[in-house]
C-alpha cells in the first residue's frame, strides 16, 4: 500500500438553521462520523442519493468547508489548520457537475492557465503546465478555441485539464459526467483513467451512473450523512436490494444479471461487466 | 392534437460571426397520444427543437401545424398554444420564485385567467398527479430535497392543464430513485391522461425503458425517427454521433456472435431476460 492521500477521522459537519430573521433555530448534521481513507494513485467512488452529504463531504477535500467535529487530512495536512489552506487546495483540485460554471477564460489555453497563475508559477513553466495538461485530455488541438463552442463533454475536459494543470495529487469529481451524453460521459472517464496511469493521481468521483464506478478499488455509501455500506465494486453491487433501499440501483449489466439468476440460472452474484455475463452464459448453454 | 413540423430552419445569430444552423429542415409528425422521445449529442439541436413546439422560438424558415392549424399564421393564437404545450426546462426547479409550493404551481393557471378556487383546484391536481405528499404543499421549495423540487416543478406545468407535455432531461443529477420515480410518475401520466409526451434525455436505458418511438438528432437534423429496436439497431452509427445503445442490446448482439439464437432488437433488460431464458432451453 501506498501513501494514504485523503483519510477522515469521525468527521462531523454541523450547520445552523436559521427562520427568516437570521436566528438560529437548530442545527443538522450533514456529515456524522465519516471515516474514509483513499491511498496514492488509487480510485475511490462515493455514491449516495440526493441530499445523502456526498457533495458536503466532497468539498471537505479541498477545503471549502471544514469539519465541524473530527478531522480530514489531504496529503497528511490537517484541513481545519488555516496556515495549510492553500497547500491542501494544492494537493486536491475538484471538478463540478456544470461545466459553464467553472469555465471563466475567453480562450481555452488562458482558461486552462488561471490556476497555475494563481499559484504564482513563472509565465514559461505555466505555458508547458498548459501545454502538458491540454494533451493529458486530449484537447490540445482546441487551445485556440473559445471555450463556448465546445460540447458538454469537451468543456468538462478543459475543466479537468485546468485541475491537472496545478498538479494536484488528487482529483474530486463531483458528478462531472450528470449534464453529458453518452459520449461524453466516456470521455470524460476516459480522461480521468488516463490521469490515474501515467501520472499516479488519486482519482474521487461522485456520481448518480452506476455503470461508472465498475473499476473503482473501493466505493462507498453514503446515506443521511452516514457511509453505510464500503467494499469493492463486486461486494458492493452483490447486495441489489440493500443498494435499492438507500434509492441506488446496480449497472444494467448487474441487473440482467440478478433476473436470469431469479429466473433459475446458475450465474454468480455482482457481475459487473458484460463480458463476464457473456462469458458465464456461453459456459451454461 | 397532432404536431407536425414542415421543413424547419433556425439559425442562430444570421449575419454575424456566431450564425449557426440549428436545425436543418427538419419535418416530422408527431401524432396526438404519443410517448416520443428525442435523443441527441449536446449542441445536436433538441432543446432548440423542443422551444419551437410551442412557439417560444420562432422558425427562420418552414412551418409548425398544431392540429392542423398553422401557428405562424396571423392571428393565431399563440397564448392558447403555449398553455396547451406545457414546456419543461432542463433544472425546472431553478424556476420555482413563489413563497411556497402551492402558490407556485398556481402561477400557470392564475396567469390563464383562472379564478383562485380554479387555481387552487388545478393545482391540486397537479400535485397529486406528480405525487409530491401534502406536507410539502405550504412549504418553501428551499426546503424540499432535488427531487421534490423537480415534481413542484413540473406540477407548475401540469397545473396548465397541457395536452402535450414536453420535458428536456427532466432526470438530470437526480439519483436512480429519482430518476425512476419521476419516469414512472411521466409514463403514468402518459397511460391515465390522453396526453402526448415528448421525452428528451441522455439516458438510452429510460428512452428505450418508455418510449414509443425514438427521434434522433445530429447536427439539426433527423437522423433516424423509428421504434426503439430498429433505432438502436443502429448503434454503431449512434456511437459515431455521441450516443449509444442501451447496455443490454450489446450484450444480445456478443450473445449471438457467440452463437445463441437471440434478438438483437432487445432494448429492456426484461426483454433481455426472456430472449435468453427462451435462448437457453
Amino acid at each position: 500500500m501506498g501513501r494514504t492521500m485523503i483519510q477522515t477521522e469521525k468527521l462531523i459537519f454541523e450547520y445552523e438553521r436559521r427562520d427568516e430573521e437570521g436566528n438560529v433555530t437548530g442545527t443538522s448534521r450533514a456529515i456524522d462520523q465519516v471515516d474514509l481513507e483513499a491511498v496514492e494513485g488509487q480510485f475511490i467512488a462515493i455514491l449516495g442519493h440526493n441530499g445523502s452529504g456526498k457533495s458536503t463531504l466532497a468539498k471537505h477535500m479541498n477545503a471549502i468547508l471544514v469539519p465541524t467535529g473530527g478531522t480530514m487530512w489531504v496529503d497528511g495536512r490537517n484541513t481545519k489548520e488555516p496556515e495549510e489552506l492553500w497547500n491542501v487546495r494544492q494537493s486536491a483540485g475538484m471538478v463540478f457537475q456544470n461545466p459553464d460554471n467553472q469555465i471563466i477564460g475567453t480562450v481555452v489555453e488562458e482558461d486552462v492557465g488561471f490556476g497555475p497563475e494563481n499559484l504564482g508559477v513563472p509565465t514559461d513553466e505555466i505555458w508547458q503546465r498548459v501545454e502538458e495538461s491540454l494533451k493529458a485530455v486530449g484537447m490540445i488541438s482546441y487551445r485556440h478555441h473559445s471555450p463556448n463552442k465546445l460540447s458538454g463533454g469537451q468543456k468538462q475536459r478543459v475543466a479537468i485539464a485546468g485541475v491537472v494543470a496545478m498538479e494536484p495529487k488528487c482529483i474530486v469529481l463531483d458528478e462531472p459526467t450528470a449534464m453529458l451524453d453518452p459520449v461524453g460521459r466516456k470521455e470524460v472517464l476516459k480522461t480521468v483513467q488516463k490521469l490515474r496511469e501515467k501520472k499516479g493521481v488519486t482519482v474521487i468521483l461522485i456520481t448518480h451512473y452506476m455503470e461508472e464506478v465498475i473499476d473503482a478499488d473501493k466505493i462507498y455509501v453514503m446515506d443521511h450523512g452516514h457511509i453505510v455500506m464500503e467494499g469493492t465494486p463486486k461486494e458492493i453491487f452483490s447486495r441489489v436490494d440493500e443498494l435499492k433501499s438507500f434509492r441506488l440501483d446496480v449497472p444494467q449489466v448487474t441487473l440482467l444479471a440478478d433476473e436470469l439468476k431469479k429466473r433459475g440460472l446458475a450465474i454468480p452474484e455482482g457481475i459487473l461487466r458484460k463480458e463476464e455475463l457473456v462469458n458465464y452464459l456461453c459456459q451454461l448453454d | 392534437m397532432s404536431i407536425r413540423l414542415e421543413n424547419l430552419n433556425y439559425v442562430y445569430s444570421p449575419g454575424t460571426a456566431y450564425e449557426k444552423h440549428a436545425l436543418k429542415d427538419v419535418s416530422l409528425t408527431i401524432p396526438h397520444g404519443e410517448f416520443v422521445g428525442i435523443i441527441g449529442h449536446t449542441g445536436s439541436g433538441k432543446s432548440t427543437l423542443i422551444q419551437h413546439l410551442n412557439g417560444l422560438i420562432r422558425a427562420t424558415s418552414g412551418q409548425i401545424y398544431y392540429n392542423e392549424e398553422n401557428i405562424y399564421q396571423d392571428g393565431y393564437n399563440m397564448k392558447e398554444l403555449r398553455s396547451q404545450v406545457g414546456l419543461v426546462f432542463q433544472y425546472p426547479e431553478h424556476q420555482l420564485f413563489e413563497i411556497d409550493v402551492m402558490t407556485d404551481v398556481c402561477f400557470g393557471p392564475k396567469n390563464q385567467g383562472l379564478t383562485p378556487d380554479e387555481c387552487r383546484e388545478r393545482a391540486l391536481e397537479a400535485l397529486r398527479l406528480v405525487g409530491l405528499k401534502e406536507k410539502y404543499y405550504k412549504a418553501s421549495p428551499f426546503e424540499l430535497s432535488g427531487g421534490q423540487k423537480r415534481r413542484a416543478a413540473i406540477a407548475g406545468v401540469l397545473a396548465m392543464r397541457p395536452r402535450v407535455l414536453v420535458l428536456d432531461e427532466p432526470t438530470a443529477g437526480l439519483d436512480p430513485k429519482g430518476r425512476d420515480d419521476i419516469l414512472e410518475q411521466i409514463a403514468y401520466l402518459h397511460r391515465q391522461t390522453d396526453m402526448t409526451v415528448i421525452l428528451v434525455s441522455h439516458s438510452m436505458e429510460d428512452i428505450a425503458r418508455y418510449a414509443d418511438r425514438i427521434i434522433v438528432m445530429n447536427h439539426g437534423e433527423v437522423m433516424y425517427n423509428d421504434e426503439p429496436k430498429e433505432v438502436f439497431a443502429h448503434f454503431r452509427e449512434l456511437e459515431e454521433v455521441g450516443l449509444a445503445a442501451p447496455q443490454v442490446t450489446y450484450i444480445m448482439h456478443d450473445l449471438k456472435e457467440r452463437g445463441f439464437a437471440v434478438d438483437t432488437g432487445v432494448t429492456t433488460v426484461e426483454e433481455a431476460a426472456d430472449e435468453i431464458m427462451a435462448a437457453m432451453r
